[in-house]
């Protein structure tokens, strides 16, 4: 089946090779195969298909991923905006 | 909240951990329907705790899950004959990928869970089978430095549970992946509808209200572009998603959402515009496809893609547009109510 994609350029997913130890973790949590391991090392497959979920990061013994997790969602965000505090979430 | 261990006096139990049957009831079935469309859906717990399925020993794998009973009754309805324990940790009666967006599926949780059923006099392993939805919420190694248990991430849909066990605790790729199929969406689209048909009822009763006092607003004709326009963004857009041009689902709505303005004004025999009546079909020009852009950019959410940062940035786009062209057709459509009475 055809990978769904959103916007471009937007994730802000980080990722230091410098500090990877090629445990994989990254590569068992992310939901969307943004990650490979090879050469003990992480490599990013695809930075577009990254969905901020923050799994990679919180999951990364050696702290090399860091990314701004949140919700996907317009409502969400709508609602953070009206209310005026904190992150948009599903609440 | 409900209670599985109500299950208890037909199963042997395991010392003091409550045993579930892994088979769904008709009242499992019934509470899932209602729950989907949004009925009690905040109070559809079970206990959090420790469980059992089939007849577990201290070997047996733990799967550790949320309190919502649709994530629990997912989870056990797999296990058929397996022998296993159930962890259920306290996420408020909310599923486990949106808990762990939150923390409440997350590492202090499950520790604190792991010691209050003494789970390591229960089990002789120190093994754990975390759902990998719950790795945002998660941090592997801060459990295992905690409590000694190590995580190991199972498949994302408990479908595969059984599968992943089989291969000795093995994911393949494509059990690692959120899938977003036509069946997902055709599901999730009849929870975005349900909101906005709520609304229209109100509207409807309001203008039949206002028709018995006289002022005929109510019409057919005048109401079905509307519905339309809620159809296409609310279940249309979304059951289509990876087949409409662009990326941005507002855009994607927008696009629909004239094609149909369009569609509708030549059905109706508005175009071309004439200087005497063009006030309905410029109305239906700027307000459907707004309400479409709308709706369609509300799907962003129940969608398993799109990222915080992308959505703000499809949001400061389409905001704009949307607002201005919804002012201007609420002006022509006033103008064309006005011009009824």
């Amino acid at each position: 089946m055809k990978e769904h994609r959103h916007l471009k350029n937007v994730a802000t997913l980080a990722y230091d090779p410098d500090k990877c130890s090629g445990c994989g973790m990254c590569v068992e949590v992310c939901p969307h195969a943004v990650f490979f391991v090879e050469d003990k090392k992480a490599q990013i497959r695809d930075r577009d298909v990254c969905m901020e979920c923050g799994a990679c990061a919180k999951n990364c013994p050696s702290a090399a991923i860091s990314v701004r997790p949140g919700v996907g969602c317009a409502w969400a965000i709508l609602l953070s905006e009206i209310k005026g505090r904190g992150a948009p979430s599903c609440d | 909240m409900m209670d599985p261990r109500s299950d208890r006096d037909k199963s042997p139990e395991l010392g003091s951990v409550p045993v579930i049957r892994t088979e769904l009831s008709r009242q499992d079935f019934l509470g899932a329907v209602k729950a989907r469309f949004g009925i009690g859906r905040m109070s559809y717990k079970v206990s959090p705790g420790l469980y059992g399925a089939g007849r577990p020993g201290p070997s047996s794998p733990v799967l550790v899950s949320a309190n919502y009973k649709l994530s629990f009754d997912s989870l056990r309805r797999e296990l058929g004959n397996l022998d296993a324990w159930i962890l259920v940790l306290d996420t408020k009666g909310i599923n486990v990928w949106c808990a762990a967006g939150k923390g409440t599926f997350g590492t202090e949780e499950l520790v604190r869970r792991i010691e209050e059923t003494r789970l390591n006099r229960v089990v002789s392993h120190r093994g754990l089978i975390v759902p990998q939805l719950g790795a945002p919420g998660v941090a592997a190694h801060e459990v295992t430095k905690h409590t000694h248990f190590k995580v190991v991430y199972g498949p994302v849909r408990a479908a595969d549970i059984k599968k992943f066990l089989d291969a000795g605790m093995k994911a393949t790729p494509e059990m690692r992946r959120v899938r977003f199929t036509l069946k997902d969406r055709f599901v999730l689209t009849a929870l975005e509808l349900t909101n906005p048909f709520k609304y229209l009822v109100l509207i409807t009763a309001v203008l039949w209200v206002l028709s018995l006092l006289g002022l005929h607003l109510l019409s057919w004709k005048g109401l079905y572009p509307y519905l339309g326009a809620i159809l296409i963004g609310g279940f249309i857009v979304p059951v289509l998603l990876p087949w409409i041009p662009g990326r941005a689902f507002a855009w994607k709505g927008w696009l629909l959402g004239i094609i149909w303005a369009a569609f509708v004004n030549i059905s109706q025999g508005l175009l071309p515009l004439t200087a005497a009546s063009w006030e309905r079909p410029a109305a239906h020009f700027f307000l459907l496809p707004a309400i479409s852009a709308f709706l369609a950019m509300g799907f962003t959410g129940s969608s398993t893609y799109t990222s915080l940062s992308g959505v703000l940035k499809e949001m400061r786009y389409a905001m704009p547009v949307i607002l201005g062209s919804a002012s201007v057709g609420i002006v022509f459509l006033a103008i064309t109510l006005f011009r009824g009475l």
